[in-house]
């Protein structure tokens, strides 16, 4: 990546999410956190992928070798939050930007013209577009989340970290009179980190000591998947397996040759 | 010649006048229906009682912040029927209101004349430092409500806060004006 390209940004906060694949169970439960928690329509037909507008889904990898040396991990892949982000670049309209503190990438849905470039420029898959205007079967209208806006047919969405989570924080940090820029670990976290049972998904501010994830991302078992493209993400993994971090970037030939 | 070029331009200086007229005061006739409020309200009536044994409000009283930082914003029957239980005076408006919504514990659908859309977020705890005057109107004198108009075709009130208006404020004392900061 050109030196050009790269967006630079200094934020004091730097929201980030270590997941650690060994403690993935893959049940499931953050998938069904995050729908529920940022108004995601229920999909009549789970198999029509066109119909499902997940923001947060988990991948299945597997080492490709037979008993008794096959194994299994379970990838859960919110957004990144790119530090570089290839769909922000892209964007006609800014309609999605890194510019707020924090450096959650942000998606306007009023402003967005769904012509779907960041869908193509992200290389994670992390953004899906509305093909249908929502529809939620009577009386689960009442179970919609009042600080996160609905989004109709014709735009594109993604994983916000549960942006709207940290902005109560800060108002909750606000009424005690603390500092809401310098917010206590268990102040803010996402629904899918909340509702982990295997407590696998991290969440913190990765510039602050204070919080575990400082620490995680720094463990000589951290990734980042795709690193090679220079995207920055600010979402981390942890695998004490070889095999599952190899996984985490599509390497050149004579890198492998390097590396092994 | 220039008798001639005055003539000439009559029918623009009409034209012009006329389509004023129609910009700013028929138009807005047209886009914007008065509402009103569901019932009245006295804010002075509340501020300063004229009967002795009643208690003065203070504007917190019921505009206040909840325990979490959230902002009560418009009072809920709960709060009004923590005194209005029964009729206190013998005002016929306080009456309509026991008899209408409080006994029949329906939540009064006051018409909010700053309620932003769905997509935007704001903090008024965030804007503590500032008079609540800056934005809203000056109620504290006030006999009665102020009327509502609301846009026939997006269903938002007239007097909403414009985000050129956030954006200019935001500028001014150097805050951020990242979208996320108040979109959501």
């Amino acid at each position: 990546m050109s030196e050009s390209m790269r967006i630079h940004h200094h934020f004091e906060i730097r929201w980030g999410m270590v997941i650690d694949i060994d403690k993935c169970t893959g049940c499931g439960a953050c998938v069904v956190a995050c729908q529920a928690e940022n108004n995601i329509p229920p999909n009549p037909d789970p198999f029509d992928r066109m119909r499902d507008p997940h923001w947060l889904i988990v991948y299945k990898l597997s080492n490709h070798k037979k008993f008794p040396e096959h194994d299994t991990a379970y990838l859960p892949r919110p957004c990144m939050q790119c530090g570089n982000p290839s769909c922000a670049s892209v964007c006609p309209v800014i309609a999605t930007t890194k510019d707020e503190e924090g450096g959650i990438v942000s998606q306007i849905y009023p402003r967005c013209i769904g012509c779907r470039y960041c869908m193509a420029a992200c290389p994670y898959h992390s953004r899906v577009f509305n093909w249908f205007d929502p529809v939620w079967p009577e009386g689960m209208d009442k179970t919609l989340t009042p600080f996160v806006s609905t989004r109709p047919r014709g735009v594109v969405e993604k994983c916000t970290f549960c942006h709207h989570r940290w902005q109560i924080a800060k108002e909750e940090a606000r009424k005690r009179g603390e500092n809401p820029m310098h917010l206590d670990e268990q102040a803010y976290i996402p629904a899918c980190a909340e509702v982990c049972p295997t407590g696998a998904i991290h969440f913190g501010d990765l510039h602050n000591p204070e919080h575990i994830v400082h620490k995680l991302a720094r463990s000589p078992y951290a990734f980042r998947i795709l690193e090679n493209l220079g995207t920055e993400p600010q979402v981390y993994y942890l695998s004490r397996r070889d095999w599952v971090r190899k996984q985490g970037d599509n390497h050149f030939r004579q890198e492998e040759k390097k590396n092994s | 010649m220039s008798k001639k070029k005055k003539i000439g331009l009559l029918p623009f200086a009409a034209g012009f006048a006329a389509a004023l007229v129609f910009g700013w005061n028929i138009f807005p006739q047209i886009l914007y229906s008065n509402k009103g409020q569901p019932t009245t309200f006295s804010h002075t009536g509340h501020l300063n009682h004229t009967q002795k044994d009643l208690q003065d409000l203070d504007c917190v009283d019921c505009h206040y912040y909840r325990a979490d930082g959230s902002f009560a914003g418009t009072p809920s029957l709960e709060s009004c029927a923590e005194c209005h239980n029964e009729p206190l005076t013998g005002v016929p408006s306080e009456q309509t209101f026991v008899s209408e919504y409080v006994k029949k514990d329906k939540q009064v659908p006051w018409n909010t004349y700053q309620g932003q859309p769905d997509n935007v977020y704001f903090s008024h705890i965030a804007h503590d430092t500032y008079e609540c005057t800056e934005c809203h109107q000056d109620m504290e004198n006030a006999d009665s409500l102020p009327p509502y108009y609301e846009n026939k075709l997006t269903g938002y009130s007239r007097d909403i806060m414009k985000m050129h208006e956030c954006e200019r404020c935001h500028a001014r004392e150097n805050t951020s004006n990242a979208c996320y900061l108040c979109h959501k």
